[in-house]
């Protein structure tokens, strides 16, 4: 087994209200910044340990779901790479 | 007594102890005045409080957006000519995250938001806080998320030779341990200052009257006030 380290990005989908990243947005704004729009979202790092990279990835995908995003209000998207 | 003395308290989208505020600063005797956050500048005043709360709903990290309200300018130039400024809680985590206070407040490491009576000593006598002696224990609430205070490596040893620590959390008797600090603060840090601004995690405005609980914020406050041992009910 060798380790491998997954990031996440999980985010807001389209058109879910995102309080945290309007108040962000309305705060830049009022510093003179053309902020359009601010969407906050979260990354994560998890270090597993899998046979093969794909075989980590597919792991990923899975807590990606079952676990690091919501899937009604969120995405999520992993990457993975050796863990030195 | 101190009808003279106007008290500035700034009111933040979600700052929710501003009328205790607002109550405990009337009851010294002195005129508090609401200052909404987007203000571009103050009027006359003799203090100015940043209350406790969930400024901005704590998004992004707390204080932060907060520390970027227009009246926040304001605040940061009055302080530059000497206005004396007293963070609360959140007010606390604002002054840290303007810069106006150094360090920063992390998570408690216990994941929970803690709220509960705690015992704080006064580390060191303040300009700030006549006739708050050295050594003085006082009895105050705590209620924060975020209260564990941090600052950069190697600045610890600065802020204390500078006398820049006003309150850490004791037990009843004074003594600093492991036991009593509440959220993992380095040196069981409760409290700072830089000059003319002070920041603290304690609520006094919630200490105002021995029947509920304690009356040692009525002292703090008294004493920022500049009302000393002279302050009566």
């Amino acid at each position: 087994m060798t380790q491998f380290r997954l990031t996440f990005l999980v985010g807001l989908k389209e058109g879910i209200l995102d309080p945290a990243g309007q108040a962000t947005r309305n705060v830049l704004q009022n510093m003179g910044y053309q902020a359009d729009d601010v969407r906050i979202g979260k990354w994560i790092q998890v270090v597993v340990s899998a046979k093969t990279e794909d075989q980590a990835l597919t792991i990923g995908q899975e807590i990606g779901q079952r676990l690091l995003s919501n899937p009604v209000m969120e995405y999520f998207e992993v990457t993975v790479q050796a863990y030195e | 007594m101190n009808n003279d003395l106007s008290v500035g308290i700034v009111v933040f989208p979600g700052s929710n102890c501003d009328h205790d505020t607002i109550a405990a600063i009337s009851s010294l005797g002195a005129k508090p005045v609401v200052l909404d956050y987007r203000l571009h500048s103050l009027p006359v005043l003799d203090r100015v409080i940043l209350p406790g709360g969930f400024s901005y709903g704590d998004y992004l990290r707390s204080g932060a957006l907060a520390a970027a309200a227009p009246i926040m300018d304001a605040v940061e130039q009055a302080a530059a000519d000497g206005l004396p400024v007293l963070g609360i809680c959140n007010g606390f985590q604002i002054l840290c995250e303007r810069g106006l206070l150094p360090g920063t407040l992390l998570p408690n490491p216990s994941g929970e938001f803690i709220c509960q009576w705690q015992a704080v000593r006064v580390a060191s006598e303040s300009p700030l806080f006549t006739g708050l002696d050295q050594g003085r224990v006082l009895r105050l609430p705590i209620a924060h998320h975020e209260g564990s205070y941090r600052v950069a490596q190697g600045q610890l040893a600065e802020l204390f030779e500078r006398g820049q620590i006003f309150l850490q959390y004791s037990d009843a008797e004074g003594q600093l341990h492991g036991l009593t600090n509440p959220n993992g603060s380095v040196a069981n840090i409760a409290g700072v200052q830089n000059r003319n601004v002070v920041g603290l995690m304690p609520h006094p405005e919630r200490a105002m009257a021995a029947y509920l609980g304690s009356r040692d914020g009525w002292d703090l406050l008294a004493s920022w006030l500049g009302m000393g041992e002279n302050a009566v009910c």
